[in-house]
């Protein structure tokens, strides 16, 4: 019984870190653009949350209408500024991936200096919703729920604008052909634009959710960088609708592993998984060899 | 070809003039000055180190801080037994080996892949590593006790130093060197024109690897103790990626001028401003990008060819 209990926290712990991924997925799949600085936004949604109930006493739900048209301005500029003149410049797709790489690790310890300036290195959280409720059984707080069900209905929300809608057909297009998109009408810079940008804002909505049950700090941004580049690397690059799926196995075998071997090695665990998937599906578990 | 052998054997008299000189700093500086240039010479030694592999075929590494802590901790665990010499031996010897298991599973991992999968092999090995301490050894941290002088390490250092931009500026002459180059500059046609690609990138992974295991156990001497978290600390990855960058890759020389700089702003900033030494070690990786693609070397090559072509023609026509 306690290992179902484990396994059903490793669910709802998955579908966190397949929230986290979703944004990064948008932006390394759709726009091509490896944001390794992508987990300082996440924590900027969580310190606007944490403001918005430790300074003004309002429902930390509500920092989501100042921290996502915050983060989907930012990361719009970012693409349009900063990622436009590197595309025009590389001859081919390795030599911008490297472009990249430096250029958000550059944007990543400049975002995470200037969190530590102005909001110091200290461990940050709050109470929000923390009363256990039962679900399937199992035992679990309810802001973890709420964290969980929020995964769900965005993942759900992409999905069908993904699927059914004519922005959705064009995102797709151009995950799977960039070139070919542009020759067959669709603006290929705008719609990168558009999802790099809501990737970003994806990124804020999650720490907001994930920082009403776990602190943070100005530095925890890049463990979940990695955490997310994980499970994109798992789903399988562009492949939104796998991602959740990819987060909450990520979650189960972290949370048995942790269960049945010891939880101090909990990231190693992610991270043998990590460089197994890589080795043996570098393409990712969902998609089509 | 005579101008080019005339440049090798100026470039040979300078570097054993400076290395000569260098080599008398101890015996006329405090202790302070000293451990700044200690720390230059494990940055240029690690820089160097760190370019002959990733400069040369593109495949961007941050596990300089993975082979650096495994040289720490080899150090650590294996001057209590043996000279401290022979540890040193040991940490460069292991450090390889471990290059050269991991090169041959990963480095079929391109682009992007790669860079994270070395990132994440310094936080695999530095948690497993911590548990191991934890649960087996049942303590957290090592005491290092030596007796070897700030001189002798120092003279270590500015040895290994060099030897690592000789040796690279040598095999960049052979037939290794220009295999190497080949696979940057496409593997695919590197293999048709028939170089053992895996054999090569192995080979020389795992060279650069021993460097930085060396360095990292000869910078342990300085430590009273070590522990997971300061033998893994991936700042060190990203600091030597930056300098070898900020330097440019294409000469053997170009990660070490570029580790000056960046070791002088650290000296100064860390200290005092740790989080606007973070921001502007950011700034650095974002302006190397926009505006110096080719490095310092570019810069300083570019300067040194608008000098001396216009006295060259000015040679040629008299």
């Amino acid at each position: 019984m306690v290992l179902f209990e484990v396994f059903i926290n490793g669910i709802i712990l998955g579908g966190m870190y397949g929230l986290i991924a979703l944004g990064l997925n948008l932006q390394y799949g759709v726009a091509r653009i490896l944001n390794l600085s992508y987990g300082e936004f996440f924590v900027s949604g969580a310190f606007t949350a944490f403001f918005t109930i430790m300074l003004w006493q309002y429902n930390p739900l509500l920092s989501l209408f100042v921290s996502l048209p915050i983060a989907f301005a930012v990361n719009w500029l970012i693409y349009q500024y900063l990622m436009i003149p590197l595309i025009r410049r590389a001859p081919d797709q390795d030599a911008l991936d490297a472009d990249v790489v430096l250029v958000t690790f550059g944007l990543f310890f400049v975002f995470q200096g200037l969190a530590l300036v102005y909001w110091s290195g200290d461990l940050r959280g709050y109470t929000f919703l923390s009363t256990p409720v039962n679900f399937l059984g199992a035992t679990i707080a309810t802001n973890r729920l709420l964290a969980f069900l929020g995964a769900c209905v965005i993942a759900g929300l992409l999905f069908l604008v993904l699927r059914h809608t004519r922005l959705g057909a064009a995102l797709r297009a151009i995950t799977i052909d960039p070139v070919a998109a542009g020759l067959v009408g669709i603006d290929v810079r705008r719609y990168s634009a558009l999802a790099f940008a809501a990737g970003g804002a994806l990124a804020a909505a999650s720490g907001m959710l994930v920082s009403t049950f776990i602190s943070f700090s100005a530095t925890t941004g890049v463990a979940y960088t990695l955490k997310a580049l994980i499970v994109v690397i798992m789903a399988g690059v562009g492949r939104v609708t796998g991602t959740l799926a990819a987060g909450i196995l990520l979650g189960v075998v972290e949370a048995l592993g942790g269960y049945l071997i010891d939880p101090a090695l909990t990231i190693a665990i992610n991270f043998g998984l990590f460089m197994l998937i890589l080795l043996l599906r570098p393409t990712g578990l969902f998609t089509r060899a | 070809m005579l101008e080019a052998l005339r440049n090798a054997r100026f470039a040979a008299a300078l570097t054993a003039i400076a290395s000569v000189l260098l080599a008398l700093v101890p015996f006329f500086s405090s202790g302070y000055i000293m451990s700044v240039f200690i720390l230059l010479y494990a940055n240029i030694a690690l820089a160097t180190a760190w370019s002959f592999f990733s400069g040369a075929t593109r495949y961007i590494s941050l596990a300089t801080a993975a082979f650096f802590g495994i040289g720490i901790y080899v150090l650590a665990v294996a001057h209590v037994y043996v000279t401290v010499p022979l540890a040193l031996a040991a940490a460069a010897v292991i450090g390889f080996l471990v290059a050269l298991v991991v090169g041959l599973s990963t480095l079929r991992l391109r682009g992007v892949y790669f860079v994270v999968f070395t990132f994440g092999l310094t936080e695999l090995v530095h948690q497993v590593l911590n548990w191991w301490e934890v649960k087996i050894n049942h303590t957290v941290s090592r005491f290092i006790f030596t007796d070897v002088s700030n001189i002798a390490i120092y003279e270590t250092l500015l040895f290994a130093a060099l030897i690592t931009i000789v040796g690279s500026w040598y095999v960049n002459q052979i037939r290794l060197g220009y295999a190497l180059r080949a696979i940057g500059e496409d593997e695919t046609v590197a293999r048709h024109a028939g170089i053992n690609t895996t054999r090569v990138k192995v080979i020389c992974f795992a060279l650069s690897a021993s460097v930085m295991a060396l360095v990292g156990a000869v910078l342990a001497l300085r430590y009273p103790y070590v522990d997971a978290s300061i033998a893994f600390n991936n700042t060190w990855s990203f600091q030597v990626l930056i300098a070898a960058l900020l330097g440019g890759t294409g000469r053997a020389w170009g990660p070490a001028i570029g580790a000056i700089p960046l070791v002088l702003l650290s000296e100064f900033l860390a200290g005092t401003f740790p989080h606007h030494f973070s921001i502007a070690l950011g700034l650095c990786f974002v302006v190397i990008v926009y505006f110096l693609p080719g490095g310092l070397t570019r810069l300083v090559l570019r300067l040194y060819h608008s000098w001396r072509l216009p006295q060259v023609k000015k040679a040629e026509a008299l």
